[in-house]
């Protein structure tokens, strides 16, 4: 057991290494040097040559690689091109309101899913099952961008409910309830967004699994159907889930760009997009590093966790 | 005198049972008029090939056939009660309280998240109404009777940790469980190893012994048949080809089909004849239309059997075959 | 074979005949390639400036409005059909054919060379879509080809495995096994056995290929990072009627519904050709 998360730890890490190497070299490759960040035109060549010397920008490309690795393992993640701000203070600031926006959304969208995929499962063929899975394999071909503005404009325009840009009211920064009224839109996208996918996903683990043999048996025995379905489907069904909501650990991140950038809400999304519209490599290529770590990890996460929860797994290396 | 007694002891009447599979407006029989009957306290075979329709058979007594397939026809007659005509829900209550069935294959047939002992406790609470407490000592008590070494520990592990012989006796007490009046068992060894096939062959007769139940034991295999059967049913095509006692099918078999499945089999008596594959195979059952359905395959058959269908024909109060030319023994005795 | 390939095509006949929507997709699909093919029978010219009818709500004259510019909304949603279905087709071609490539290479060689080309996937596969593809395109002047490269060239890696899977599996039946024996070359083999087998999953892949490029295409669009002024794709019209979604909401209805619509015809395709391929989940 822990033979095997040492084995799948010591996979990820060559992986996580490549990852690096391809940030570094997108940076190399921008059009750009890295020192231009740090500088203002009125400094003197010898200061500059200075300061390239104290970040290590005179050596080697190789050397370089190190003094950035070393910089992003200890929270140093270099500076903004455009505004020379520091990138680590600025994701630290604009994390936590992503993953404000991304996990109600996503516990929201998960739970909805397993009643209606489970529901949907179980009546297969039958009127429900059609409308629900109808309604996901609809709901895929929805742009998340194109259901934003369709809300924005009932719930923004003409009824005039809800804020519809940033995450507060000028003035009224610290209110709660005002808080709330910013997130119920774009929480409301990112959740239908989410929905359709995880819907189908458990729809076709229940109509699996409702053709095990398993079942038939709990009917020769004269289980209901309800039985069934709560008493050893849902556990069959959940288990697996577990994999895929590890594996939406990079959403913390990236899981809101287009989301964010309609509603203007300060997250990483927006932060993003603009660093991109404005060619601001070192932010993009912290962003790119970011994200594939934690797609990365949460893989990583998923499998070890599916190993801990599933006992046939569990039992193997014992 | 004899059939007075033997009706008398019916538990279980099947008649003109009919059943077919439905994929759009095509439609395939595969239970194509049945009549059997189990008596109580006995152990019926039912041989067949396999695609000869035993299985959905005795699920369409059940009624647990998949969702595709209907129950056509036909009158079944539990100890008295008629259960074609029972709703859904009272059909469910006869099934693992008067009924229980234990499978083919004991890999897939246990929930591989649940324990062994849940498997168990829950029925035990469903179908005795047991308070949970009770029903764990229980499941314990039940693994032990059916074989299964250290139970107090087994009861607790996972399907998984099981190797299949074990499985078949977890699934085996999950039948015990329900103190059922018919256990049936389709193809329960098929899926073993010759010497667990055995040791499960023995376990099923000494508790149909104990507990008094009837059983149906559905296999392939007449060699298993042989062990532990005193009546058989031989199966093709979705009907029965020839119904007697064992000693009866083996020794004077009337039908040209039990003949050949005999003949396919190495004899247990150490004689030695050449073994005798049956040529082709079991016919697909949107082809059949009229005449015999083993016709095409049998060794005897003339003009009449392609264009009729044989009636039975009895040759004891316990033997009948279906076939023209079993009433003429010489004709057919090799 | 032809015998093979006819019932095949009786079997997808008989789907769509089963399955309403599916046959609504195809219908769907077919009416909106012809009107993006036929686009210049339109009668207004789709850059035509007309600035006494700009921001018209529909009307008799121009069915959908105008824009901001007074320009046929109608007409430029057409045309923006056709930007929408370039990207998503040739992205597909790129995709696909990378992606059969790599999986048949891999999955036929093995070893080796399926190991690193796998980790390869493995690498690419980790770094999220909208990142990935966000992070390239700055590298390349935007526009329709940068956006059509940068779709095909990293969005290959899920039907890699896919053929990889398929290859493993095909590699191994008797007629190859022979082919191989028999002293083909590799290329032969390869070519004659491994592709038209592959075949199946790749028509399957490729009608959500589609579906995929023309949601990304979109998306990076409305993003404003994909097709620029003065071509418009559906995504680039979203991204303008955002700006005047107060005034003119029909500016969004119409590019919107078109995207679903035709997103969801790809995916019902897909759906249907995957239960004319495998006969086992045609139930489902």
């Amino acid at each position: 057991m822990l033979k095997y998360i040492f084995k799948r730890i010591m996979g990820a890490i060559p992986l996580l290494i490549i990852i690096s190497i391809i940030c570094f070299g997108l940076i190399q490759l921008a059009p750009y040097d890295a020192v231009d960040a740090m500088t203002t035109p009125n400094m003197s060549e010898k200061t500059i040559e200075l300061i390239k010397a104290r970040y290590g920008l005179d050596q080697p490309a190789y050397m370089q690689y190190f003094y950035w690795i070393k910089g992003i393992l200890s929270g140093e993640w270099g500076y903004s091109i455009v505004t020379h701000e520091s990138i680590s203070h600025n994701l630290s600031t604009r994390i936590p309101n992503t993953i404000l926006l991304v996990v109600p959304a996503y516990i929201l969208a998960l739970i909805l899913s397993i009643i209606l995929g489970l529901f949907s499962g179980a009546k297969k063929g039958k009127l429900v099952d059609k409308i629900i899975d109808g309604y996901s394999s609809f709901g895929i071909a929805i742009p998340s961008f194109w259901l934003a503005m369709i809300l924005v404009f009932i719930f923004g325009y003409s009824l005039n409910l809800f804020p519809i840009l940033g995450m507060h009211t000028i003035g009224s920064e610290g209110s709660f309830p005002d808080l709330l009224s910013h997130i119920v839109l774009p929480c409301t996208v990112l959740t239908l967004s989410f929905l359709p996918e995880l819907v189908r996903y458990v729809r076709s683990s229940t109509i699996g699994q409702l053709s095990e043999d398993y079942v038939m048996v709990q009917q020769a025995y004269g289980a209901g159907a309800t039985s069934i379905l709560f008493r050893h489907v849902l556990r069959n069904v959940l288990l697996p889930i577990i994999t895929i909501v590890g594996m939406s650990l990079p959403m913390l991140v990236t899981g809101a760009v287009v989301t964010e950038t309609v509603f203007g809400w300060p997250g990483i999304g927006t932060y993003f997009v603009t660093a991109i519209r404005g060619f601001d490599y070192p932010i993009v290529m912290a962003i790119m590093l970011l994200s594939s770590s934690l797609v990365i990890i949460g893989n990583l996460v998923s499998d070890i966790l599916y190993s801990i929860v599933d006992p046939r797994i569990k039992g193997m290396g014992e | 005198m004899e059939n007075n007694r033997r009706e008398k002891n019916v538990l279980l009447d099947v008649k003109n049972l009919r059943t077919a599979f439905y994929n759009g407006d095509s439609k395939m029989e595969v239970v194509r008029g049945i009549d059997f009957t189990v008596q109580k306290g006995e152990i019926l075979g039912i041989v067949g090939e396999s695609g000869s329709g035993k299985s959905v058979m005795v699920k369409s007594i059940l009624g647990i056939i998949p969702n595709n397939a209907k129950v056509d026809a036909g009158e079944i007659v539990l100890d008295g009660e008629h259960l074609e005509s029972l709703s859904k829900k009272e059909k469910r209550a006869i099934r693992g309280r008067e009924i229980a069935m234990i499978f083919q294959d004991p890999m897939t047939a246990l929930n591989p998240l649940k324990k062994a002992g849940d498997h168990l406790v829950e029925l035990l609470v469903r179908v005795r109404g047991m308070k949970k407490k009770e029903a764990i000592n229980e499941a314990i008590e039940l693994l032990r009777m059916v074989g299964i070494p250290s139970p107090e520990t087994r009861v607790n592990q996972y399907p998984h940790e099981f190797s299949g012989g074990m499985r078949q006796r977890v699934l085996i007490a999950m039948a015990l469980a329900c103190n059922p009046k018919l256990l049936i068992a389709d193809e329960p060894t098929t899926a073993l190893d010759v010497t667990i096939q055995a040791q499960i062959l023995e376990l099923l007769k000494k508790l149909q012994k104990e507990n008094d139940m009837s059983v149906v034991l559905i296999t392939h295999d007449l060699g298993v048949v042989a062990t532990i059967c005193s009546r058989i049913l031989v199966m093709y095509a979705g009907r029965v080809m020839e119904e007697g006692m064992a000693h009866e099918i083996f020794y004077s078999p009337k039908h040209p089909y039990t003949k050949a499945l005999l003949n396919s089999i190495p004899r247990v008596d150490g004689e030695k004849t050449r073994l005798k594959p049956i040529k082709g195979s079991a016919p697909s059952l949107q082809t059949i239309s009229s005449g015999c359905p083993f016709a095409d395959r049998c060794e005897f058959a003339f003009d009449k059997c392609f264009k009729e269908t044989p009636e039975y024909q009895s040759f004891s109060s316990t033997q009948k075959s279906m076939c023209f030319l079993a009433g003429e023994g010489a004709k057919v005795d090799d | 074979m032809a015998v093979k390939e006819n019932r095949k095509i009786h079997k997808f006949k008989t789907e769509l005949k089963r399955n309403k929507t599916a046959a609504f997709a195809l219908g769907f699909l077919v009416l909106i390639i012809l009107v993006s093919v036929f686009a210049f029978l339109s009668p207004y010219p789709p850059n035509k400036v007309d600035v006494m009818n700009v921001l018209q709500q529909p009307n008799s004259k121009h069915l959908f409005g105008t824009d901001e510019l007074g320009r046929d909304y109608f007409t430029r949603a057409i045309y923006g059909g056709r930007i929408s279905l370039t990207v998503g087709i040739l992205a597909m071609l790129i995709s696909t054919s990378i992606g059969v490539l790599v999986g048949t290479v891999s999955g036929y060689f093995g070893g080796r060379i399926d190991s690193i080309l796998m980790r390869f996937v493995d690498v690419i596969s980790s770094i999220p879509w909208m990142i990935l593809v966000t992070v390239v395109s700055i590298y390349l002047t935007p526009g329709l080809k940068a956006i059509i490269l940068v779709i095909g060239l990293f969005t290959w890696m899920s039907t890699a495995r896919l053929v990889r899977a398929e290859t493993l599996s095909i590699k191994e039946r008797e007629y190859v096994l022979y082919a191989k024996s028999s002293g083909q070359s590799i290329r032969k083999v390869i070519w004659k056995h491994i592709i038209p087998a592959v075949l199946p999953t790749f028509i399957v892949a490729s009608t959500v290929s589609i579906a995929n490029a023309i949601i990304m295409e979109s998306t990076l669009s409305f993003l404003g990072l994909g097709i620029q002024q003065p071509l418009s794709s559906w995504g680039s019209m979203l991204q303008n009627a955002q700006g005047s979604l107060g005034n003119a909401p029909y500016m969004a209805i119409l590019p919107g519904l078109l995207i679903v619509f035709t997103v969801y015809s790809f995916n019902k395709m897909g759906d249907v050709l995957r239960a004319v391929v495998e006969p086992k989940t045609s139930g489902k």
